[in-house]
């Protein structure tokens, strides 16, 4: 195996990235199944490997308030959590995308406590899809290390923080080979972090100051934006981005001869299909073996496997699902009260298909249940043959 | 350092038209600080009522540069700047001050302080203590005194002690630790002058009458802070590397070169007080 070619955790493959990418500032705090990332970076800073300022913080909460504002001055940053860290870290991820800062962060994927449950799934980042930052979720290590690299430059060509997700146990803590590139080669495709405000003591700035809801003249006459202003701009490039991820996913491939589909969504064997599985994440690697289960038994069947959630491809799946009898959509979360959040948002995509497909929400796999293919086909089939219609979510292997 | 106020610089980095209420003793306090730290400053300010005081977007009275956070994260905001301008080797020199209320800091803020102190991370802690959270409208915090009424203390006032964040703060062995007032600007001034020189965390607590808050007339905040130290009830100190040294009329009165005064003045001028009076 070449050199380069490391056996790699996906944890690892993460914080091999931070180190690629020659983060600048870290801050991060322990949490099963993010742990290792942490340790791993102390480790790389303690050998003098990665000159990066380091900072034990007491929290999640602190850990990206030091990001927060290590970014602000001008450094490139990274942090990683879990679940509840992430949960803890929630009022601060508004203030990240409201800052505008290009922030990355990996999230081991885990299940929000009560009760407890250190096991995989979705609920964590799922949880937090409305607070403005991109979310890209991986299927395998290579995966993680690839994507964290692309989205160091997605956040600083965009200004908007990145959420790196990764189912946690199944890819943090299961070890693959993972090509590393050299620093050198990753500064030649990320050039250096430019701040947007630069600390001036000549040109004092009031940085996130209160801002009022009707625009307001400045001193110099000119009309500055109102609260709203702010907002919509910040939605503007998170839709902007869904032109700007594919153009970086083909510059990545063009340097590292790796992408991952179009950088939004991931599919496979869609050319015939008149059915489809749906998922996010590493379902994606057991998904595509129940589609080659399908596939045999001359069931028409592709697999799109989402990477970026957020923003959410709407034109892409529309696209795709135009001509589809039935999507079935596995997921590792719920948004209580009424379905998988994929799911949902999926059908809010087919909203302007005529004769827009069955959707179906399928959960499964929480608290780090097992989900197999064999699940997956047979529970595809089933929908696809209406022998499961509840008219509301199916909880895989559930009483 | 200084002897009289008028060696203070001339130099204003709070412009006036603030929208501190008249009277404030935070804006005071402010504007002197800001003398001694200079241009070459970062003031992180949580929710408390200095965000309010700098004015609204896009105007701003502050003259440095100014970071707003979230409530509870000064210390690690400043503790994050810091972090950044060392790891981008930035050529300013800036002094990093958090700059937070009682309420930031001895209540929501007080983790993240208290881990910034444990790494002694090089910035200056401000807590300017107004004994309550006032700028959502004066409700109870740590650190309001006993028997004071607040909005969530209404008709008894609070049955708590306050609670000493000076004890807290030493507990965390850091080099320095200072209080001071907007009623002895000089001293306040030249504190803020030695923290800038020192390395590793620098916590300063101010002492802030607040007319609303306190319900006083906005024409007395001085002397309300003066009553204060006179009666003992707030006391002037640093504590450089654990030793502790008074200064002002606190020396005078510890060493009897003074007499303490009563603080039936003191209380009876302020009307959160006023239940206190009427037991007496
Ligand atoms: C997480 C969070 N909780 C509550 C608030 C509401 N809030 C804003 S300022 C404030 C009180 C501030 O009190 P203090 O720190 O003493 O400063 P003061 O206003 O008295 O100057 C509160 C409760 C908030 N902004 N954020
Ligand atoms: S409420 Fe008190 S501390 Fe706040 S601005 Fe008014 S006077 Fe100053
Ligand atoms: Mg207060």
């Amino acid at each position: 195996m070449a050199d380069d070619i490391k056996i790699l955790t996906g944890n690892y493959a993460a914080g091999y990235a931070a180190y690629s990418a020659m983060a600048q500032v870290v801050a991060a705090y322990p949490i099963t199944p993010q742990s290792p990332v942490v340790e791993l970076i102390s480790k790389l800073v303690e050998e003098k490997k990665l000159n990066c300022n380091f900072i034990n913080v007491e929290s999640e909460h602190s850990a990206l308030a030091v990001c927060i504002n290590a970014s602000l001055a001008g450094a490139r940053v990274f942090t990683a959590t879990s679940a509840n860290g992430l949960a803890l870290m929630h009022e601060l991820l508004h203030w990240a995308a409201g800052s505008r800062l290009p922030i990355v962060m990996c999230c081991a994927n885990r299940g929000m406590a009560a009760p407890w449950t250190i096991l995989n799934d979705q609920q964590d980042s799922i949880s937090q899809r409305d607070t403005g930052w991109i979310q890209l979720y991986c299927e395998d290590n290579q995966e993680i290390y690839d994507t964290v690299i692309q989205a160091y430059k997605i956040a600083e060509s965009l200004y908007l923080p990145v959420m790196v997700c990764y189912d946690g146990f199944i890819l943090s803590h299961r070890s693959m080979p993972v090509k590393i590139e050299t620093q050198k080669k990753i500064a030649e495709f990320l050039p250096e972090y430019q701040p947007l405000v630069e600390f001036n003591p000549d040109n004092p700035q009031n940085i996130n100051p209160v801002v009022l809801s009707e625009k307001m003249f400045n001193k110099n006459n000119e009309l500055k934006n109102g609260y709203m202003e702010f907002r919509k701009k910040l939605q503007d490039t998170l839709l902007e981005a869904l032109t700007i991820i594919p153009q970086i996913n083909n510059e990545y491939l063009q340097k590292f001869n790796r992408c991952y589909g179009d950088g939004l969504i991931k599919s496979y064997k869609l050319n015939d299909a008149e059915y489809l599985i749906i998922t996010l994440g590493s379902l994606g690697a057991e998904a595509l073996e129940a589609i080659e289960l399908l596939r045999k038994k001359n069931i028409k069947i592709g697999l799109v496997n989402v990477k970026t959630y957020r923003p959410f491809p709407k034109t892409k799946i529309l696209e795709i699902l135009k001509n589809k009898k039935t999507a079935v959509v596995f997921e590792k979360n719920i948004s209580y009260g009424f379905e998988g959040a994929l799911s949902a948002d999926i059908k809010a995509a087919v909203y302007e298909i005529n004769n827009a497909p069955k959707i179906q929400s399928v959960i499964c796999g929480l608290g780090g249940r097992n989900v197999s293919f064999y699940e997956i086909a047979d529970t595809t089939e089933k929908i696809i043959k209406n022998e499961i219609s509840d008219n509301r979510e199916y909880w895989l292997r559930t009483d | 350092m200084i002897k009289q106020i008028t060696e203070l610089s001339e130099q204003e980095y709070l412009l006036c038209g603030t929208r501190a209420c008249s009277g404030c003793g935070l804006a005071i306090a402010y504007r002197h600080a800001l003398k001694a730290l200079g241009k070459n400053t970062i003031i992180v300010i949580p929710a408390c009522c200095a965000t309010v005081l700098q004015g609204m977007y896009p105007v701003s009275s502050a003259q440095v540069t100014i970071v707003n956070t979230a409530f509870e994260t000064t210390a690690s905001a400043a503790a994050g700047i810091y972090a950044g301008l060392q790891a981008t080797k930035n050529k300013h020199n800036f002094n990093v001050v958090g700059w937070a209320g009682d309420g930031g800091t001895v209540d929501i803020g007080l983790q993240a302080l208290s881990a910034a102190a444990e790494r002694n991370d090089n910035i200056i802690y401000v807590c300017y203590d107004n004994e309550a959270y006032m700028n959502t409208g004066t409700q109870r915090s740590g650190a309001t005194p006993e028997n004071a009424l607040t909005t969530t203390t209404p008709l008894f006032g609070k049955q708590h002690k306050k609670k000493d964040i000076i004890k807290i703060m030493e507990a965390h062995n850091i080099p320095y630790i200072a209080t001071c007032s907007p009623a002895y600007p000089v001293d306040l001034y030249n504190k803020f002058l030695k923290a800038k020189s020192i390395q590793g965390f620098k916590f300063i607590y101010i002492f802030i009458p607040c007319p609303p808050g306190w319900g006083f007339n906005p024409a007395q905040t001085i002397k309300i802070g003066k009553l204060a130290a006179e009666c003992g009830i707030f006391e002037l100190f640093e504590i450089i590397n654990g030793e502790k040294i008074y200064n002002g009329i606190t020396e005078r009165i510890k060493n009897n070169k003074q007499p303490k005064k009563n603080p039936v003045e003191y209380y009876s001028l302020q009307m959160r007080f006023k239940n206190l009076s009427k037991n007496k």
